[in-house]
């Protein structure tokens, strides 16, 4: 499975593992899209505590997260971002718009 | 410069190539001893340029996409991905941060990525005949070895 969720108290917590790249984006975004709109919740907190790679597709997945996330008024949260992510977020400058911890 | 090592490889177009293109780039430049966020580097520009072939030389086909890596003298690392698809009009538009012409699984920060991930980039494309893009990055010797 791309990506794994968990409820509690209309609070998401979604978990990508794996490398995220064009070849997977899609899936990851679809099953992201879903969780959201059937959720509705309140925060979403992404973590990438097993991402062991991106590329520029993860900044679109984020940005698609934070703009689903913005329709349903809720928040988002990234944590656990791994060194080489965060390397690729920076050069997006999505640390302006998005909360990492 | 001369060549000590090279490896030339050839796939489809097909995006479960985008994983071996990157894996294989790594597993040569271990020659050169890189450390991690070398590796990382070299395997995220990469990742971008053949992301790039496969997304945008080839919309509706599967084309061929070459991949040639060099080991320089100068204990640096030249990739150069070649696609014989539908070029690019104009490549400083599209090596302009946050530019796309893809769909919204794109963020437009491939080549801003990998112009600041290695040394240097050059991208030579001709409208309808395709695209070369050639980056280098050297790797730093360190002490010890």
């Amino acid at each position: 499975m791309a990506v794994i969720c968990s409820e509690k108290d209309r609070c998401l917590r979604a978990s990508i593992s794996g490398e995220l790249d064009h070849h997977r984006a899609k899936e990851i975004m679809e099953e992201l899209d879903g969780r959201i709109d059937q959720i509705m919740p309140r925060e979403l907190i992404l973590d990438l505590k097993e991402l062991t790679f991106t590329d520029s597709s993860g900044i679109a997945v984020l940005l698609r997260a934070a703009r689903r996330m913005g329709t349903v008024r809720g928040a988002i949260r990234v944590v656990n971002t791994p060194p080489q992510a965060e390397k690729v977020f920076r050069m997006a400058g999505l640390q302006r718009l998005i909360r990492f911890e | 410069m001369n060549c000590i090592n090279h490896v030339n490889l050839e796939f489809p177009s097909a995006s479960a190539n985008e994983g071996f293109a990157r894996a294989a780039a790594a597993c040569f430049a271990a020659q050169l001893d890189p450390t991690l966020e070398e590796v990382n580097d070299i395997k995220t520009a990469v990742s971008e340029a053949v992301t790039n072939a496969i997304v945008h030389a080839y919309p509706d086909t599967l084309g061929k996409i070459s991949m040639k890596l060099r080991i320089r003298e100068d204990h640096s690392l030249e990739i150069v991905v070649k696609d014989w698809g539908v070029g690019i009009e104009d490549v400083d538009q599209a090596r302009t941060p946050l530019f796309t012409t893809g769909s919204e699984e794109r963020s437009g920060m491939g080549f801003t990525i990998m112009e600041s991930f290695m040394d240097s980039l050059r991208v030579r494309s001709l409208p309808g005949k395709g695209t070369t893009v050639t980056m280098r990055r050297i790797i730093a010797r360190r002490a010890g070895r």
